[in-house]
Parts: C-alpha cells; structure tokens; sequence
C-alpha cells in the first residue's frame, strides 16, 4: 500500500507573528518552522500503518521553496520512505491542492493524509481540494482510522460529538487528534534521513482567483483588570456593565 | 449577485453559525437563497425568513439528513446553477468547510475560509480572514466571479429582517459516488449547548483537579446558559471528552465571554481562545500566564470563588 502524506512547514506555535514589506509578508526573524501539528497526527498515523501492515510505503510532500527541507527530513526521520518537495511558495489553497493532486494523478496512492488545516493559514480546505480534483471522498477531521483491506474505518469529530464511517480506498483524509501519538525521531531515524530519496519538482500552473492584499495584526490588548477574590460581585458587575456580555 | 446559503441543521433545528451565514448573506446584498438538506423542521426552515432569506429550499431526502461531504457538495453545485447564485455562503465548521472545498473546486470559484468581517467592494470584493490561529488577519480579494465563503462563527450578528418564508422543495439526483462514504453510527452531546456555537464559554483546567469537580463549572454554566470546555490535559486524562477540548488541535471558540478556571494558559490553549471577545480568568497561581491574555482576573481559589460566583449572577438576574 502507498501512502501520501502532505506536511506544512509552518512556525511553531509560541512564534510571534510579525510582517514586513507593508504588512504583505511574513517575517521569519527568529522564527523556528516545525511541521504543522495536525500533519504530525497524519504522519503518525502512516508511520503505525506502515508498522502493521507488510509492504506499505510512506512519502512525505510539501510544497515550499528549498528551505523547507529539513521539515521533509524530519518527515523522514519520524519513518517515511521517501520524499517530494515542490518547488514553489505555497502562496494558496487551490495552489498547493493542485499540486498535491498532480502528484497524485501521476502516482497514484492507496490513502493520502495530511492535517486538518495548517496552522498558518487555517483554510482547513486543502484536502477537500484535493479529492475533488482526484474525484475520491474525502473526510474531515478524521481523529480515527484504521485498515480492514480496502476499507477504511474512521471516526469524524462534528461540532458536539463524532460520528463513524466506512469507505473504501483511495480517498483523502484530513487528521487531528487521538489518531496517533506524536512520533519524535529517534538518532538511528535522524542518520538514515539523510540518505532518503528526496525529490525536487518543478509545480504546475493553477490559479485559484484568489489574490492576498495584505496582513494586520489584531489591535494589542488592554491589561488585565484585577479583582479581589472576596469581592465575586465585583466581577460581575462589570462583566454586566463594563463588558456587557452578561 | 444572487447568493445562496447553505444551512447546517441538528436533531431537526438549524444551527446557530448557519443562522449567522444567512445574516452576513443579507448583509452582502444581494437576494439570499437558504438550502437546508434532510430531516429539519418546517418551521425552523421557514423561520430562515426573518434573518433575510427570501426564498428557501429544502431537499427532504433522508440520506442527506447525515453529513456526507461529496453529497453536500454535488446538491449545492446544482442549486447554484439553478438559481443563478454567484456567492455561497456557509458555516466554517467541521462540515462547512470540506463541503465548500469541494463546492468552489467543482465551480472553479475563488474561495475563503474563517471569514471574519462583510467584504470590502470598493475596487473588487476583498474579505477578511483570520489566520494564525486568531493572531493575525490575511485581506484576500476574491477575483473570480463566483465565490465560496466560509464565516467563522460569532463572526455576523443575527438579526430579525423579515418574516417567515414559504419552503420549496428542491430535489438533486445523487448517484453512488456522492454516497461513498457511510456514516455508520453517531454519538452526539445532547440538551447543552455547543461549544463551537456558545456565546458564553466555561473551561476547566487541571486546577480543578478532578472530573468529579465538574459540577461546580457545569452549574455556573448553566446558570449563564454556556457551554463547557476544557484544556488538552484535562481531555488527555479523560476527565473530559475530547469535543470540549478547547486549543489549538483542540476546538477553537470565539465567543463574548470565556471563562477559564484553573488554566495556567499554555500557548496551545490560548491559540484556541484569542479570538474571545472578553477572557475571564480564575487561577490561584498569580503567576499563571493566562492572566496577561486575560481582561478580568481573580487570583483564588477556584472551589470557593466558582459557587460565589455562579451565585451572584443569579442574584443579578
């Protein structure tokens, strides 16, 4: 069985977010890029599959520029088998979708996994992109799935509760927690990770008629106002009257 | 610009944050189009046309009373054709959004999830989105004629515009490959409300100390008609199912009030929490460092602060 799994290469959560080029690029000044935490769900995932299930192979994929290899290569060193990078600036949605789907269309894959959203972005859409353009279900977020054959067993978190699902391979599914434990490579993962095949394509023309103007930053936050803790009322009283969210 | 809205529906009534995505549709413009699919009470639907639909289908096929993402997607590419709807406009919710994926690839629309804000007209159609997690904003402008716009809930305020609206009944052929997917079973959180759709949030953390001390949380609650959460710890350990997960992998909450007691406020948490109007903290610790996110806090203990307070708004009621 092969398996795809899609990686963003994203700052890590405690990165403060600042822009440059009037507010119409990201500043990287500092900032340590990790793979998105939902796509280490997915990666997990593949890895244990991989583990249970004779012959499975896992290739990590991400579309950025050529500093984003050492994201692939963590990929690797976590247990995938190979890698491809597209060599482009993930500038959209339906940019990095189409070329997920190239891929795909080119080799065809058994499962292709990936987070539920990036934690740059949030679309949240890339998967379902994905299968449309490959015309395979996709579901969404999967925080369960397992292997009978070729049918898949998953579980869907919905506003509320989960629901249960059965589908048959291939299809697209976009990860979130319990489906796997986080894997952090080990030194024996790290040193073979250099020698996995990782390759470089060029990407394919897709225009998604969406075009970013510029970024803001929220305005900064007042300071906390303190209140005593035997004085209760207080707090709604202004929760009433201050806030008036009560 | 015709626009049609997609509205989500739960055990027969419509959902909140598709209530919303009929408001903000009202808002664009444009003649608004409301199309509900499966099992939903006629008078939710028909009460559609108060917050500004002027027209609304429904596509009474049972199979669609659950949310299979491919169906969803095929039945809304038609219904836009047939009404000669430019925009659509749905819920970004753990249906919402895989479902407006499909739509906008199928019609080769621009698309935007976590809308935030109406669009800005004045030289193209340019929308807000939250991005980073809630600490920051993309403006993105829409270019293609027609459009797929995902609303971050809390995100459009509802308001009464019209009447009651007679229902049509609309119907789409499906065909196997829409069925693809099964939905085998469900468990479903009953008579609470939802935590994506509250407009007021109560969340525990490990300084509650154990799922047994929930009732306090649960009382206050109620008494402020909110829903509960929880942080990653404490749904790690089980004292809390995971859907109240309230963090960055967990659910992310926009309401007007979050209360959070006995959250340290760890990064992951808070990037779940920021896009709250007002935070709310209740901690022992003064060092905790939710209290810097916060607008109001009490340093204290929760076990004698919780009951206090969840007594005092009922006496200021």
């Amino acid at each position: 069985m092969k398996i795809l799994v899609c990686i963003t290469h994203v700052p890590d959560t405690t990165s403060k977010i600042n822009f440059t080029d009037n507010n119409t690029k990201f500043d990287t000044t500092g900032v340590q890029f990790i793979i998105g935490p939902y796509d280490d769900y997915a990666l997990a995932r593949a890895i244990e599959l991989k583990d249970a299930i004779a012959g499975t192979t896992v290739t990590v994929l991400n579309v950025g520029p050529a500093d984003t290899e050492p994201t692939l290569r963590k990929g690797l060193a976590i247990g995938a088998d190979d890698a491809i990078r597209v060599n482009a600036e993930p500038t959209d949605s339906f940019f990095v979708a189409s070329q997920i789907a190239a891929i795909a269309k080119e080799t065809p894959y058994d499962l292709i996994l990936m987070g539920r959203e990036s934690i740059d972005y949030n679309s949240g859409v890339v998967h379902g992109i994905v299968a449309e353009l490959l015309g395979i279900p996709s579901i969404s977020p999967v925080m369960k799935l397992d292997l009978e054959g070729t049918k898949a067993k998953l579980a869907r978190e919905i506003e509320g509760g989960k629901e249960y699902l059965e589908v048959s391979l291939p299809f697209v599914a976009g990860c979130q927690e319990p489906i796997a434990e986080w894997k952090i490579p080990n030194m024996r993962g790290i040193m073979s990770a250099r020698t996995k095949p990782l390759k470089v394509v060029e990407p394919k023309a897709a225009d998604s008629g969406v075009k970013l103007q510029k970024f803001e930053l929220p305005p900064p936050k007042g300071s906390v106002k303190m209140i005593p803790a035997d004085n209760v009322p207080e707090l709604v009283n202004l929760l009433k009257n201050e806030a008036k969210v009560l | 610009m015709a626009i049609l809205v997609f509205v989500e529906s739960a055990e027969g009534k419509i959902k909140k944050t598709s209530i919303e995505a009929v408001a903000y549709a009202h808002a664009l413009g444009g003649p608004v189009t409301a199309i509900a699919l499966g099992a939903v009470e006629k008078a939710e639907l028909e009460a559609l046309g108060k917050y500004g639909a002027q027209k609304v289908l429904h596509v009474a096929d049972e199979r669609l009373s659950q949310g299979i993402i491919q169906a969803y997607a095929t039945v809304l590419e038609k219904a836009l054709q047939d009404e000669g709807a430019d925009i659509l406009v749905l819920a970004n919710s753990s249906l919402g959004t895989p479902v407006a994926a499909r739509v906008a690839t199928k019609l080769g629309a621009s698309l935007a999830s976590n809308v935030v804000e109406l669009p800005k007209t004045d030289g193209g159609f340019v929308v807000k989105r939250s991005i980073y997690t809630g600490k920051a904003f993309a403006w993105v402008e829409l270019k293609n004629q027609k459009k797929v716009i995902a609303l971050r809930k809390n995100a459009a305020d509802i308001k009464e515009v019209g009447s009651p609206v007679q229902v049509t009944p609309y119907s789409v052929t499906l065909g196997d490959a829409d069925f693809a997917t099964k939905i085998t079973s469900s468990e479903k959180a009953t008579g609470e409300v939802l935590l994506p759709e509250a407009n007021i949030v109560v969340s525990g953390g490990r300084g509650m100390k154990g799922p047994e001390h929930w009732g306090i949380l649960e009382e206050l609650a109620k008494t402020l008609h909110a829903a509960t959460g929880c942080s990653k710890p404490v749904s790690d350990m089980g004292w809390r199912p995971h859907h109240e997960h309230v963090g960055q992998t967990g659910v992310k909450v926009a309401p007007q009030l979050y209360i959070a007691v006995g959250i340290s406020g760890a990064i992951q948490h808070l990037a779940g929490v920021n896009s709250s109007k007002y935070i709310v903290v209740i901690n022992k610790d003064p060092e905790a460092p939710f209290f810097k996110a916060a607008d109001y806090g009490i340093v204290g203990d929760a076990f004698e602060i919780i009951p206090k307070l969840t007594e005092a708004i009922k006496a200021a009621k």
